[in-house]
Order: structure tokens, then C-alpha cells, then sequence
């Protein structure tokens, strides 16, 4: 397409969004809770150009906080503010307690671009942990802050962060559907979809460029797969009855979905373009909510066969099912922890939907998350932290807690319902 | 800077813009033309609006399907919670509506199984594909043909009633068989 054409038109879908009064606002986060170590990091306000909107320091500190694993310390007494590392006084961060230090400024270049730079500093042993430099355009700042904090968190726990990674959720405002991406923070809110029908189960490919989900714009569930970089959506399954709960094999060239071509909710395999569909699951109960293990091997389903809705698992060969799930009467909407070692699900236990996590290997369950009307669990892409919908004051709002339980996050929109979010994958 | 400031000055700028195109580009009418708006914006596309219903066509002579002296005009089964069972007060319902369409081989039902709002959604779907499949069942006895009907499920996305009470549930856990036109 021209570029002219794309950019008029592109002011004009903006036009939309802002004439029909529906700010594209990004999420607000809360956090509460923390690990009961945290690091005490000093991130000095970077030297940057007066018209950038953010310091990157705010977004840095803001993504290492949300982790539960930093502890951000306030920087703004200590008189002799460094950009870089010759300006590093030690003795005045260790008074303040710093474990870490992070120092960096922003260029701007003759060609309207941006140099970013920073150092992560070792306070106690006075040695250099990281620096790196980034030549990026405007747009690309927040992204270059979750970059860095990225490399802080893997230098100082030695586990990949997950800052600069997205998120899909749908939001519903009034009688209107969107299927939203957004950063991981909430920020950056990009529509994919929008539809007056609803929309619901948005699966993320394995390499982070396309979205699976069901939208019901046809009068009956029917399951899309859309690239995020082009737009273009094209029906995945639209067979008799319900198409619904798409999840996407590692190598991303199948996915499992449900149909209910033949009469009950039964597990299939299909090729991600539409070709090559084979029914997996017999059973006469309802077969529901497939995931593949990250070896792809294994599908773990919701299955109501022995009279509850329970976690399964069955070859992705086809086979016979077993049971994952023992305690309670209700668990289901299951997914694999990117290592395949824990699965999250919900449970209901005396009238309340929340998240559990079972260690696959032991079975030992642990229920995390204190609210009560929990759905769609999923784990971020380094298996820290559990992503899922709940309920607030009567709206749906999205809430993460950390794996072990300590650290929780409610991310919300004013006026609109929050659901079916789903983690993304790291992007390379 | 202030975040809101910002978007507010975006917003300013870009009604600014709207404003100001050629009357003749009526923005509704693009509105409307869909394949125009997903090729224009690379990221995001839209759905056509289906909320307008279809116009039901009104002759001299009653349609029993919306004559409300007629059996036929009753279209919801009504399910007790986590259950499937088509319950005895309904089966005169759903007889009529498969003498209906053994008279009326050219008509075509869908049957939309919903449930109430507590749990997953996914699970949910199922469950009212269920409570839609069990009505299909009780039409076949009754010697209606499969080809005749479809079963769909809406889960509990279209909820009649969205408080959370026990009178609302009951609402929601619910079949109706609407007629392919209407």
C-alpha cells in the first residue's frame, strides 16, 4: 500500500476511535506484596532530551518493582547525580544501601535518532555488571526501557525478564468487543479486533506475530487466526456447530482446537492453515480447553468424563487420556509453565473460581491468588508469574501473581470489563 | 510530562484533522466499508455491526412461529445449574417445535444452549452446547431431522441477565431455537 494512503488512513481510524468518545487508554497497575528478599537498586534518572515524556528510569523502576524481586531506592537526595560511569561516586551509593546502580543518558542524533546507553553497576565491588548501547527511533524509548530492564533483572537474578514481552486481553465497553495487545505494563494499547459480537479464547502463536481466537461475529463460535503485522484474518475452522478454544503447537504449524462437529466438545488437530483435520479426543463427556506441552508431546484438557469438569492430559499421537487433577470438584482452564514442570489452572473450592498450581512431578497443588472469581491463567514467558481475569466491584480486571504467591498485580481500565488475557511469547 | 495532557493534546489534533476532510468523505460510509478498514490500518480490523435484527415479515395470515397463541411462539428451555436434562414441563415445547419442522422440511432451526456466568468460559461453551445438544435430542424423538437443525452454544458471552443472583442464573441457564430468517 502507499505510505500516503496508510498514513491518511490510519488518521482516520484514529478519528473513530476518538469521535465515538472511547479513549484508548492503557491500563492502570496496582501492586501489592513482594519476595521476602528484594534487591535495593538505585536507578538514577537518565540524562535525556527535556521532550521526551518518560524517563527512563520511571518505566525501569516501574518494571523491576512490578517483578516483586527489586526493591526501587529514591535517588534524588544524593547531590551528585551520574549519566555515566566516570561520574560514579561509590561511597555515596553504598550509603544509601544500593546493592545494584543503573546510570544512562539519551542522544539525540543528527539523523532524528536516539542513542541510548546505561550502565548496571556492581555498588559493593565497584565493577561494571552491564552496558549497552541502543540506536533506536523516538517511538522506540519505552521499548528500550523494558529492554534494560530486561538485562538488569537477568544480570542480578539470572533468570530472562519478561518486561519487553505483550500481552493480548479483550476489553468490553458497553455492547462493543476489542481484542487488545498491549506491552506487558499495559501500556501501548493496540486494537487487533473490534466487534459488536463477542470475542473470546485469543491464543498467541509461538513466535509472537499472529493471534488465534473465537469471535462469535458470525452468530456462532468460529475461530480466526490474524497476523499481528499485516491485520489479515483469515477462518481457521468454521465447521457445523462450535469452533472454539484454539492452542497452537510449539513449532507453530498446528493447533488444537474443540469442535462439536459430531455432537459433544471434542479435542482436534488442524493445520494453522486450515488443512489436515483429524479428531483426537472419543469421549462422550465434554473435551474442552487443549494445551500442549512445551516438548509437544502432551495435551492437557478440561474433561467432565468422570462426572466433574478435571485436568487430563493425552498424547498429541492420539491415545488414551489420564487424569492430572484429584482434589475438588471443578478444575479447568489448564496451562503448561513454559519449563513443563508446573500447571496452572482454576479451581473452585467452597464457591470461589481461583488459581491454583500443581508441581506436575509431585502433584503438590497450592492455591495462589486470594480473589475469588479467577479465569483464564497463563504463565509469562519465563514461568515467574501467572497472568488471569478477575472480578472487581462487578468488573472484570486482569491480575497477576507472582509463582510463589507473594508478589500480586491488578491491572484495570476505568469504565470498561477486562478478560481473557494471554501472555505472549519472547519475541526474537 | 503529564501522560493525560499528552493524549488529550493528541486527541485535540486528530479531531482537528477529522475535522477538517472534504465534506463529501463521509466517514460513515467507510465505516461500512469493511475490506477498506483492514487493509487501511495493518494492525487492526473490524467486524460488521450484526446487531440490526432482520426485519420479520408481517402477513395476513398468523405465523404460528410468532403467533403468541402458539406453542410455537415459546422458543427457551430453561436447565438447572451444571445439568442438561430437558425437564418435563418443556417436552410439549420442544414436540410442537419438531412437528414443525417435519410439516416444514425446508425450515432450518438453530438451537443456542447459554449458561450462567460462573466459571470458565471455554468450559461454559461446551455446557451449552450441551444443553443445545440434549433439545436436538428430544426433536429427533419427536422425528425431527438433523439436517433441519443446528446446534450452537454461546457459553455464557450473551447473558438475558448479568446480576449475580440465583433469579439471573436461571435466566441465562437456558436453550432457545430461533429459525434460520428471523
Amino acid at each position: 500500500m502507499q505510505p500516503m494512503l496508510k498514513t491518511a488512513t490510519n488518521i482516520f481510524l484514529l478519528c473513530l476511535i476518538a469521535l465515538s468518545g472511547r479513549a484508548n487508554a492503557a491500563l492502570e497497575i496496582e501492586i501489592v506484596g513482594g519476595a521476602a528478599q528484594q534487591i535495593p537498586i538505585a536507578v538514577v534518572p537518565f540524562a535525556q532530551p527535556a521532550v521526551q515524556p518518560d524517563n527512563l528510569a520511571t518505566i525501569i523502576n516501574s518494571d523491576l518493582r512490578r517483578s516483586g524481586l527489586f526493591r526501587a531506592l529514591e535517588t534524588r537526595g544524593v547531590s551528585n547525580q551520574p549519566h555515566d560511569l566516570a561520574e560514579v561516586k561509590y561511597p555515596e551509593w553504598a550509603a544509601l544501601q544500593a546493592q545494584a546502580l543503573v546510570v544512562g543518558h539519551v542522544e539525540l542524533q543528527p539523523n532524528n535518532r536516539l542513542k541510548v546507553s546505561f550502565r548496571l553497576l556492581d555498588v559493593l565491588k565497584q565493577t561494571s555488571l552491564a552496558g549497552l548501547e541502543y540506536d533506536i527511533t523516538p517511538t522506540q524509548l519505552r521499548g528500550t526501557a523494558h529492554k534494560i530492564a530486561d538485562v538488569i533483572y537477568e544480570k542480578m537474578t539470572g533468570e530472562k525478564g519478561v518486561f519487553d514481552t505483550r500481552i493480548s486481553y479483550i476489553i468490553k465497553q458497553g455492547n462493543r468487543f476489542q481484542l487488545q495487545v498491549a506491552d506487558a505494563d499495559g501500556a501501548n494499547p493496540q486494537t487487533v479486533l473490534s466487534s459488536v459480537e463477542p470475542i473470546i479464547s485469543p491464543a498467541w502463536s509461538p513466535e509472537g506475530t499472529r493471534l488465534a481466537y473465537v469471535s462469535f461475529e458470525k452468530k456462532k463460535p468460529v475461530i480466526f487466526v490474524q497476523s499481528l503485522v499485516t491485520g489479515q484474518r483469515q477462518v481457521l475452522a468454521n465447521f457445523k456447530g462450535n469452533n472454539s478454544a484454539p492452542s497452537w503447537s510449539p513449532d507453530g504449524m498446528r493447533l488444537a482446537i474443540v469442535l462439536t462437529y459430531a455432537a459433544n466438545s471434542q479435542i482436534y488437530l488442524i493445520n494453522s492453515d486450515g488443512t489436515g483435520l483429524q479428531q483426537l479426543s472419543h469421549s462422550s463427556g465434554i473435551d474442552t480447553e487443549p494445551r500442549w506441552s512445551p516438548d509437544g508431546k502432551w495435551l492437557y484438557f478440561t474433561s467432565d468424563r468422570g462426572g466433574s469438569p478435571q485436568i487430563y492430559r493425552m498424547s498429541t499421537l492420539g491415545g488414551d487420556a489420564q487424569r492430572v487433577t484429584f482434589e475438588g470438584s471443578y478444575n479447568v482452564s489448564a496451562r503448561p509453565s513454559p519449563d513443563g514442570k508446573l500447571l496452572t489452572y482454576i479451581r473452585r473450592e467452597a464457591g470461589s473460581f481461583r488459581v491454583a498450581q500443581q508441581e506436575l512431578a509431585s502433584g503438590q497443588v497450592q492455591l495462589l491468588s486470594e480473589t475469588t472469581q479467577d479465569e483464564s491463567p497463563s504463565f509469562a514467558p519465563n514461568g515467574r508469574m501467572i497472568l488471569y481475569a478477575t472480578n472487581s466491584n462487578g468488573r472484570g480486571v486482569l491480575a497477576i501473581v507472582s509463582a510463589d504467591g507473594r508478589t500480586k498485580q491488578r491491572l484495570s481500565e476505568a469504565g470498561g470489563d477486562v478478560r481473557e488475557p494471554a501472555w505472549g511469547p519472547w519475541i526474537k | 510530562m503529564n501522560k493525560s495532557l499528552v493524549m488529550s493534546v493528541i486527541l485535540v489534533s486528530l479531531l482537528a484533522a477529522c475535522s477538517a476532510k472534504p465534506v463529501k468523505e463521509e466517514p460513515k460510509a467507510a465505516v461500512e466499508d469493511k475490506s477498506s478498514v483492514v487493509q487501511a490500518a495493518p494492525a487492526a480490523a473490524t467486524t460488521t455491526d450484526a446487531s440490526a435484527a432482520p426485519a420479520v415479515q408481517s402477513s395476513s395470515v398468523a405465523n404460528p412461529l410468532t403467533d403468541p397463541n402458539n406453542i410455537l411462539s415459546k422458543r427457551n428451555v430453561f436447565f438447572d445449574y451444571d445439568k442438561d436434562e430437558v425437564k418435563a414441563e418443556y417436552r410439549p415445547l420442544v414436540e410442537a417445535h419438531a412437528k414443525y419442522l417435519v410439516a416444514n422440511p425446508n425450515a432450518h432451526v438453530a438451537v443456542q444452549g447459554n449458561t450462567d456466568d460462573r466459571g470458565s468460559r471455554e468450559y461454559n461453551l461446551a455446557l451449552g452446547q450441551r444443553r443445545a445438544v440434549a433439545v436436538k435430542k428430544v426433536l429427533n424423538v419427536y422425528g425431527a431431522n438433523d439436517k433441519q437443525i443446528e446446534t450452537v452454544s454461546y457459553g455464557k458471552e450473551k447473558p438475558r441477565c448479568v446480576e449475580a443472583n440465583e433469579t439471573c442464573w436461571a435466566q441465562n441457564r437456558r436453550a432457545d431455537l430461533v429459525y434460520s430468517g428471523e
